[in-house]
């Protein structure tokens, strides 16, 4: 019988041919944690007695979540951290560097056919590029640290073939928003997921990233995508040659296949208060908003900004809106300076943060009032998500949280787009 | 193991209770005492939540408990707070996990008979949950083999250091 791609990969790290449902111990690649996460990982780490992290195992802590400290609390944390890798002699991440979910590929940690685990739930994301990256706690981390490796069951695969062209004015965004909203916030509970077909072949690696981000929004315990030329051509530009990717057989085996066709999607939108209470935006154009966030590790990558900058360019938001861009890490704060994006968004009347996470869990820059309206690129909008359990979150594409903050309501992008 | 006696705790939400509303990321990020952690469980969605708990509570749900964020610490300030299981229909994976390896014992079965308040007594080595304040007993799914190992080891750091690496075959 073939092989899904996480069967070939956790076979691959396992040492013996498995098949979903097996149980087995598998040599894991490279860990992290943020600054959410570390300060467990850290005290389950020492509760293990460990000595040193483990030499077969790549290792680096990201403070995104809270950066700069907001608080004495968070500082605290923040302090503890970096003595652990000074002590451990790891790589840190430090404030202004950006979300873990884009320096860890940046930084070439997320390699095709790798094993990764992440104390953070959308490490996901790095399916995109072919790893078989997941979500823990922050003791899974601290055991993988001390063994090299952990305990995996094998997940029954559920293969997406996204069909048809892409409308204008409809981003990956909106196409994994319509798929969460089909299958819902545990339709792939346990499932690792196999996102294929020429809608993502034609998609950038940005776009990749924003669709193999949200996989854990329908409960995945990962998103895979094939490794193509796209791929190979990003690994160059980080500087690796010769990378090769794992393949699902043709002959592999699937809990289900979901064929969805994109080409009659309108922009979509996931109204208050889960991510898969998704619609049309049709049905909430208008409604006022107070706040738009652009930004986070599904939706604050170079080509995200680029495509909000060209909706803002020459125009100013709405006076009643507060707007916030968040890049998602420092080398595409450079990029987009360089390229005159942040300047659109200053001129524009957008307030651009950080590199880094804190507006989207609610730490600091931008928690709203009570009652208040967000309009947002992120990937979650449960009650109290961005600080307040008295405001609603609407999530959306780049596009259209640029088009809304224009309008100072809810604005459908392609009105925008020419 | 003998039987367990408690009260069931529901929160008022049934599916997809997320790890948000058990702790949200203003406190998880500040706080790293347990116990104060624990006084913030449910905050969000169901303020006064931790006055209800006493020590040895059950807390039931429906489909999809612990789904959303990573955090360790929704399953740490529950366990802190006093719940000693949680009952639901269904969990997410990344809370499922977490919660064994810290030692909280999560049990699957229909909870839809279970309701606030309710005396419940589990009993883990026959599978079943009886219902005592309504006369019903509902049969537990069985539990996977990797997780009663983890559950009875007390977590999966003891385990580890116990067996010196993972047993769980």
């Amino acid at each position: 019988m073939g092989k899904t791609i996480a069967e070939k990969i956790l076979s691959n790290h396992a040492g013996r041919s498995l098949s979903a449902g097996d149980i087995a111990i598998c040599k894991v690649d490279f860990c992290f944690s943020q600054d959410g996460t570390s300060g467990m990982v850290i005290d389950s780490f020492r509760g293990l007695g460990t000595k040193r992290i483990h030499k077969g195992i790549k290792f680096c802590m990201v403070i995104d979540h809270s950066s700069p400290s907001p608080n004495i609390g968070v500082s605290k944390i923040h302090k503890k951290m970096r003595g652990f890798a000074a002590d451990a002699n790891c790589q840190i991440f430090d404030i202004g560097c950006g979300v873990c979910h884009q320096i860890v590929p940046e930084a070439g940690f997320a390699m095709p056919g790798g094993l990764i685990l992440g104390a953070d739930s959308h490490t996901c994301t790095y399916g995109a590029l072919n790893a078989f990256a997941s979500g823990v706690g922050s003791t899974d981390v601290a055991i993988t640290l001390t063994a090299g490796r952990n305990w995996f069951r094998v997940p029954e695969t559920v293969k997406v073939i996204f069909k048809g062209r892409i409308p204008k004015g409809v981003f990956a965004k909106d196409i994994i928003l319509a798929l969460a909203g089909k299958v819902g916030a545990n339709g792939c509970t346990y499932k690792a997921i196999e996102f294929t077909g020429p809608v993502i072949k034609r998609l950038s690696i940005d776009g990749r990233f924003t669709i193999a981000n949200m996989a854990v929004e329908m409960g995945a315990k990962c998103g895979l995508m094939e490794f193509d030329a796209k791929t190979a051509a990003w690994f160059k530009r980080i500087g690796k040659r010769k990378v090769r990717g794992v393949s699902a057989d043709k002959n592999a085996k699937y809990a289900k296949v979901i064929e969805f066709d994109v080409s009659k999607l309108s922009p979509k939108i996931a109204k208050p208060h889960t991510v898969d209470n998704v619609c049309d935006i049709g049905r909430v154009e208008g409604l006022k908003i107070d706040e738009a966030f652009l930004g986070t590790c599904t939706n604050g990558r170079l080509e995200d900004l680029a495509i909000a900058a060209r909706i803002l360019k020459g125009r100013h938001i709405a006076r009643s809106v507060k707007f916030i861009v968040a890049p998602a890490s420092k080398s595409i704060y450079l990029e987009a300076s360089r390229k005159g994006i942040i300047r659109t968004f200053v001129e524009a009347g957008a307030v651009v943060v950080v590199p880094g996470c804190g507006p989207c869990v609610g730490t600091h820059n931008g928690v709203p009032a009570n009652g208040e309206v967000v309009i947002s690129t992120a990937n979650r909008n449960f009650k109290g998500r961005m600080g307040n359990p008295d405001a609603f979150i609407y999530l959306g594409s780049p596009a259209t949280v640029a088009a809304s903050a224009l309008k100072g309501k809810v604005a459908d992008p392609r009105r925008y787009l020419r | 193991m003998t039987p367990k006696k408690g009260n069931a705790r529901r929160i008022g939400i049934d599916d997809n209770v997320n790890t948000d509303y058990i702790i949200s990321g203003r406190y998880k990020f500040q706080i790293e005492d347990h116990k104060e952690l624990a006084k913030h469980i449910f905050e969000d969605v169901s303020p006064n939540f931790y006055g209800k708990v006493k020590s040895g509570d059950f807390l039931v749900a429906g489909e999809n408990f612990g789904c959303g964020s990573s955090r360790e610490q929704a399953p740490v300030a529950l366990m802190s707070a006093g719940i000693s299981a949680v009952v639901a229909k269904s969990f997410a994976r990344i809370f499922y996990r977490n919660s064994f390896n810290i030692g909280l014992c999560l049990l699957e079965c229909d909870t839809d008979g279970i309701k606030d308040g309710n005396r419940l007594e589990i009993d883990l080595k026959k599978g079943y949950i009886k219902n005592l304040s309504r006369g019903k007993t509902i049969p537990i799914r069985p539990m996977p083999a990797v997780m009663s190992k983890l559950l009875a080891d007390g977590g999966v750091i003891k385990h580890f250091k116990k067996h010196k690496g993972f047993k769980i075959k």
